[in-house]
């Protein structure tokens, strides 16, 4: 077992280092790089807390759309084989629920603050 | 200009240098011309520069814009600055508004290749333009304003034009889910969103036009009275018009502010209202439908790609972040084609 602190807390403490001693010197193309690498930074640790539980939600998902079990990637090689075949569509049971699932887990992680993403996380904390 | 000056000047011997081959070339279409100033680079790849220069006659200083490509780098997949010049010029001639081309740089002039256009004032950036209490009062006009650019865009022949590159809806749908493949782990919703548009395909006779390939919130110059120039066209092809109204409908190109479809500052009637009026094609919702749709898969794709490409940049960290973008055309891709609750 590693010690503390966590990767998330390190990356948090490299990220605040950056945004709040080393921005504020910075201008123009070295001042934009080094925000965005703060953006990903912050990425990473989103990455780092939510994808063990994403992934093996995921798997469940497409084990139970399958029929069958396997690796997150031999899964959604499959799934996304029949989309393109056309034995899986919008109207078969699970699937909109599935890509729907699968994508705001992305989002959570990838961009959080994205219009389309808040908009929908909305709408499940209304139901 | 909204783009920001870049830490990208070369050597001061070779700056100077080069602002002299700079002025020698102004002087060949503006001989009076004694000095330039203010001489610096804007954004711009590797292998096309943008400049911005301030130049000093008898008047008063007159800010251009350089859009140049060193010699001997070729330009990638995108139509030539001398092409890109031609339809600049013929954009005005049509009352596009549109910065004034004053030179096309000509090969004896031993300065690459490129174009002076001149300096136009007005804001580039999507997301000032959607959110900026400056343009609360323009907002609501913008989006007919761009339907009526888009109709005389799409109203210049191209017979007059240099040749460019056609490009069928099919054509382009293939070499996309191409790239799809190529850079990608399989995305079921892009998958779906390719089966989808294949079943929905334009006429393959639908008349084709000069298409500007990226009219959308970002390349324009708006200011508070209205939309002051359309940039960027090195995108122009021959195609369907219809993927130009579809492009500045699309997600991204919205910031965020999702429920004004059109560039997140206005409706789609509007957009349509402006282009049939001014002379556009009728504009059947569906079509707009569909290229909204292959926007969204559009810049997907791109960002992928950008990612694909990331370690070969010069800006390594910014092009992977714009690839963990892709999900964000997942999500709008989900919500054209399995809108929740609906």
């Amino acid at each position: 077992m590693q010690d503390r602190p966590s990767p998330i807390e390190l990356l948090a403490a490299v990220a605040h280092f950056l945004r709040t001693e080393i921005l504020p010197t910075l201008s123009g193309h070295h001042a934009f790089q080094t925000r965005v690498s703060c953006n990903a930074l912050d990425l990473i640790a989103r990455q780092i807390a939510l994808e063990p539980a994403a992934d093996a939600a995921e798997v469940a998902r497409l084990t139970a759309l399958l029929g069958h079990d396997g690796t997150l990637e031999s899964l959604n090689q499959e799934i996304a084989i029949a989309i393109a075949d056309g034995r899986a569509t919008l109207e078969t049971p699970g699937l909109a629920d599935h890509l729907w699932a699968t994508t705001l887990a992305k989002l959570a992680v990838d961009q959080p603050q994205y219009g389309s993403y808040k908009r929908e996380i909305a709408r499940d904390a209304k139901q | 200009m909204a783009d920001q000056p870049q830490s990208a000047a070369p050597a001061a011997s070779a700056k100077n240098s080069f602002a002299d081959q700079a002025l020698t070339v102004v002087r060949r279409f503006a001989p009076g011309v004694e000095k330039i100033e203010k001489l610096a680079r804007l954004s711009g790849g590797a292998s096309q520069e943008t400049w911005s220069l301030t130049v000093l006659a008898s008047g008063a200083p007159q800010r251009m814009i350089l859009r140049r490509a060193p010699a001997g780098l070729p330009v990638v997949e995108k139509i030539s600055l001398e092409t890109e010049a031609a339809l600049m010029q013929a954009a005005e001639k049509a009352g596009v508004p549109s910065p004034h081309v004053h030179y096309v740089v000509r090969p004896e002039d031993d300065f690459g290749r490129g174009f002076f256009m001149s300096h136009v004032e007005g804001e580039a950036l999507g997301r000032k333009i959607v959110r900026d209490e400056m343009f609360a009062a323009v907002r609501p006009k913008l989006a007919r304003q761009a339907g009526e650019i888009l109709a005389r865009i799409h109203a210049i022949d191209p017979a007059g034009l240099p040749e460019l590159p056609r490009v069928k809806p099919a054509e382009e749908i293939a070499t996309l889910f191409q790239n799809y493949r190529r850079w990608s782990d399989p995305r079921p919703v892009f998958e779906l969103a390719f089966r989808w548009l294949s079943g929905r395909m334009p006429p393959a006779d639908a008349q084709l036009r000069l298409v500007h390939g990226d009219f959308r919130n970002g390349n324009m110059l708006v200011r508070p009275d209205g939309v002051a120039a359309v940039l960027d066209w090195e995108l122009a092809h021959v195609g369907d018009p219809m993927r130009d109204l579809g492009w500045i409908c699309t997600g991204a190109w919205r910031y965020s502010v999702i429920d004004k479809p059109v560039g997140g500052f206005g409706e789609r009637a509007d957009l349509i209202a402006g282009y049939e009026a001014a002379g556009g094609a009728k504009v059947d919702p569906e079509v707009l439908r569909f290229w909204e749709t292959l926007g969204s898969l559009r810049w997907g794709v791109m960002c992928i790609g950008m990612g694909f490409r990331a370690k070969q940049s010069d800006r390594p960290v910014e092009m992977s972040m714009i690839a963990r973008r892709t999900s964000e055309n997942e999500i709008d891709l989900l919500r054209l084609l399995a809108p929740r609750g609906a």
